[in-house]
């Protein structure tokens, strides 16, 4: 047990370095307002490739917190007061994974079991969490038009994903409309440039607070800010 | 030829051998077995053992001290402290009542004032061999009715002291000279002493026992348990009872009592259950001896003189002791089969009584017919005790129905641990920390005395002891555990300990430490499930921290090792042959190369294993493209 211990500590100071320094930010710079969390669950990242490529773009924004979950927790152990000081510490949380079999990997769902207490982040006393922005961000290898009431999956990404909305709810969090990266297996190079720009300019408005669901789009794609994203 | 020492030897040895195994198989105890091989060989039936009978009983006796030595280590001074009370209290009731009876019974029948005082004084007395061997042997110490028994016993053990001052007083001043075996009793060194002297000095040497135990033995046995040589415990185990039933002689204690409270003293001690173990035989052998002894010196002479004063005498005795066991009973709020075992179990007289009336006889205050008459009373009524003791368990008992059973089982668990582990080094040590931050204390066995002293010091309960004997795992409770953990470094031992433990006890769960594959095969070929390689883990665990160095993803790694231990694990099961018996050194390097060759080989066919294509998009994406292509 212990050589986990000590690794756990180890990442978890890591983790409170970036706290830190983003905490550091938001008081020394005019842009962020936000604080921004990345859960990201991929059982097998190394063999994603749309995914490395959203991933990347989390990079190129320092003072967002990106939480590898599978790296962290590989026996799934996962450490809830770590968790719940990191939601604590942020405004908006990302829940970032492929979608399988209509849903998230069960390390992410393992992390809603544990971390999302009751009188913590919902019940009579629960109300840690509340006013903070939910995103999901999420990649399927259906397209679109499999995900439709004509299509082979009957349903919606936005049916699918009603779970994580009303988990997002009880808690008394806003859920964001998701961002979608969709058929993920036709996608060019081109293709996955665009949806990397889309996901930066998305962590952009997230952080300064500018995100505009006047027009309540199905999809953080949709936002009228990204309208004119083309690969850079 | 039946005074040669091996001659006699052979006879004890034989009678008992011959005469135990037939009384156990009908169901009767060991003690009555014993004595009916004491009478059978005894002058009047084979004629193998004569008037030495006597001196062997006298030799025997030291079983009964080892006994109450035994009984002191089970007994921890803060118990005793508790039991003072019973003490007193029961035992100053028998013997007042009982005396008194006893006293009037002998007057009235006639004789002398002086007689019916000595033999009343005998009497009182029980026969602690047979009553705590039976206890023992029933597991019936925990009981109401076993701890009043034995608080009793124990008053009777202190009050001969004053009884053998007593009895001086009442001699008229002529001795017996010619008395065999009685004359060593009486001569102590402080006999000549004014009695505040004689007092003080058997205060101190009753806190000179406590600081022995304390300051003296534990450091000796700590020294002797550095060599690992087992004898040399054996040896100091018996130079420890020998040494307090000397200094008890010299100041005219009872060896008894003094071994007893050695045995208190030393009942906290890491040692505790290995001097058990180690005197145990010791014990029994004498105990049996003892009893032995006491049959073949039943006169059938006197009873043939007298058959009818005989039985009266038997029978008067141990009704009256028997009520007035039951009125001490009823006033310490007894329940009635407790009350009616304790009653039966203490009616006969006891081998404290050969002493007092022998010393008697020697005081003149008994005539050699009344000393006759008595001994064979004494002896009568103890070879009767366990018969009485069968009719009431077998007949009286069942008809009240008792709850003994019950309470016996709920006192067992909260004694005997559910978990044993043998060896609380590194890997034994790991084991039990964990299971007790989860709760579950386990009765630990361990080797190193050095080791043992820190860990009790850490207030874990560890006991120091060789776990392949099985006297050490029987009194550290082994029948009634459930797991048994063997964490012993040494693969030899614990293969040989699974062996044993397979073979006697088959309900037991093992769960063996490997040192390797090759102690694990053998283990696993004698049906041993749970066997637990100590290196498996923390070699792929390394080979795991390496890949994380080398920037490979942490969860992938962690499947692949799970995946890599479970094929180990698999191929070590496929690979154990058939038991292989005689290995030297030689051997054994030559099979632990066979065996890596066979891994390798293994391995290679294994090839590289890419597991979880399930989450693989690129391959999904591949295919799906390589298809459409199609």
């Amino acid at each position: 047990m212990h050589w986990y211990a000590r690794h756990f500590k180890q990442q978890s100071a890591d983790l409170l370095n970036q706290i830190v320094i983003a905490s550091y930010f938001s008081e020394h710079t005019k842009i962020p307002m936000a604080k921004v969390l990345v859960l990201f669950a991929h059982p097998k990242y190394e063999r994603s490739r749309v995914n490395r490529r959203l991933v990347e773009q989390i990079k190129h924004h320092e003072e967002v917190t990106f939480h590898d979950l599978y790296q962290q927790y590989p026996d799934f152990n996962i450490d809830v007061v770590l968790e719940k000081n990191l939601l604590t510490n942020h405004d908006v949380i990302i829940w970032h994974h492929p979608f399988y079999w209509y849903s998230c990997p069960p390390l992410m769902k393992q992390w809603i079991d544990v971390v999302l207490e009751y009188n913590w982040a919902y019940g009579p006393k629960g109300n840690a969490l509340q006013g903070k922005q939910v995103l999901s961000v999420i990649t399927t290898g259906g397209t679109p038009e499999v995900y439709c009431a004509q299509g082979n999956n009957n349903y919606s990404v936005n049916e699918f994903l009603r779970p994580f909305e009303q988990t997002a709810r009880l808690c008394g969090m806003d859920y964001l409309p998701p961002f979608a990266v969709m058929g993920t297996y036709q996608l060019s190079e081109v293709d996955l440039d665009t949806y990397a720009e889309k996901f930066n300019k998305i962590l952009t408005l997230l952080k300064n607070g500018e995100v505009d669901l006047s027009n309540s789009s199905r999809f953080m794609n949709d936002l009228p800010a990204l309208k004119n994203t083309t690969s850079s | 030829m039946s005074g040669s020492i091996l001659f006699q030897a052979i006879i004890f040895l034989a009678g008992a051998i011959i005469c135990v195994p037939i009384a156990k198989r009908f169901g009767l105890s060991s003690v009555l077995g014993y004595l009916i091989a004491g009478i059978v060989i005894g002058p009047y039936v084979l004629g193998f053992v004569g008037e030495e009978g006597e001196d062997i009983l006298h030799f025997a006796e030291f079983g009964v001290v080892i006994m109450l030595f035994l009984i002191g280590l089970e007994i921890e001074p803060r118990s005793f402290w508790k039991m003072r009370k019973a003490i007193a209290g029961m035992g100053g009731a028998q013997l007042a009542l009982t005396l008194s009876l006893a006293y009037l019974l002998f007057i009235t029948l006639g004789f002398d004032s002086k007689v019916s005082l000595v033999i009343g004084m005998s009497v009182v007395l029980s026969s602690t061999a047979i009553v705590l061997q039976t206890l023992k042997e029933k597991g019936l110490m925990d009981t109401s009715f076993g701890n009043s028994s034995f608080s009793i016993l124990l008053f009777q053990d202190i009050i001969v002291i004053p009884m053998l001052a007593i009895i001086p007083l009442l001699s008229s001043g002529n001795t017996h000279v010619d008395s065999g075996h009685g004359d060593e009793l009486h001569v102590y060194l402080l006999e000549d002493l004014p009695l505040g002297v004689q007092t003080l000095a058997v205060i101190l040497s009753v806190v000179l026992v406590i600081l022995a135990g304390r300051y003296l033995f534990v450091p000796m046995l700590r020294l002797v348990a550095k060599t690992r040589l087992r004898e040399l415990l054996s040896a100091s185990a018996l130079l420890i009872v020998l040494g307090l039933s000397l200094v008890m002689e010299l100041v005219g204690l009872s060896p008894a009592l003094g071994a007893f409270l050695g045995g208190v003293v030393l009942a906290t001690s890491e040692f505790k259950h290995e001097l058990e173990s180690n005197l145990e035989p010791f014990k029994g052998l004498l105990l049996g001896l003892f009893f032995m002894a006491v049959g073949a010196s039943i006169n059938f002479i006197v009873i043939g003189d007298n058959p009818l004063m005989i039985t009266g005498l038997v029978l008067g005795v141990i009704v009256l002791k028997a009520i007035v066991l039951f009125i001490v009973g009823s006033l310490f709020k007894m329940k009635l089969d407790q009350k009616i075992l304790l009653s039966v179990s203490l009616a006969q007289v006891g081998e404290f009584a050969f002493v007092l009336l022998s010393f008697a006889f020697q005081l003149s205050i008994l005539d050699r017919t009344y000393l006759d008459m008595m001994l064979v009373v004494t002896a009568l009524s103890m070879t009767l005790a366990p018969i009485l003791g069968i009719i009431n368990e077998r007949f009286i008992i069942p008809r009240i129905g008792t709850k003994r059973s019950a309470e016996r089982t709920a006192d067992h668990i909260a004694k005997t641990h559910r978990v044993i582990l043998i060896g609380f080094g590194h890997f034994g040590g790991s084991v039990g920390r964990f299971l007790r931050s989860y709760g579950i204390e386990a009765t630990i066995l361990d080797q190193d005395s050095n080791r043992v002293d820190l860990l009790r010091k850490m207030g874990f309960e560890v006991y120091y002891g060789d776990a392949t004997r099985l006297e050490l795992l029987e009194s550290a409770g082994i029948e009634e555990a459930e797991v048994v953990i063997c964490a012993i470094d040494n693969p030899d031992v614990s293969v040989e300990l699974a062996r044993v433990l397979k073979d006697k006890y088959p309900h037991l769960k093992l769960m063996m430490r490997a040192k390797n594959r090759i102690d694990a095969s053998e283990l696993l070929n004698l049906g041993i499930t749970n066997v637990y390689r100590e290196t498996l883990e923390t070699s792929v665990r390394m080979a795991s921290d390496v890949l994380h160095h080398m920037g490979f993803r942490k969860y992938t790694v962690y499947r692949q090792a799970q995946n890599f231990i479970k094929y180990d694990e698999d191929s070590l099961r496929r690979l154990a042959d058939s038991p292989r018996t005689g290995e030297d050194f030689i051997f054994k390097v030559r099979q632990e190369i066979e065996q890596q060759e066979k891994l390798l080989e293994e391995d290679l066919r294994r090839g590289i294993v890419d597991s979880d294509q399930q989450w693989d998009s690129e391959q999904i994406r591949l295919s799906r493209s390589k298809s459409a292509e199609n």
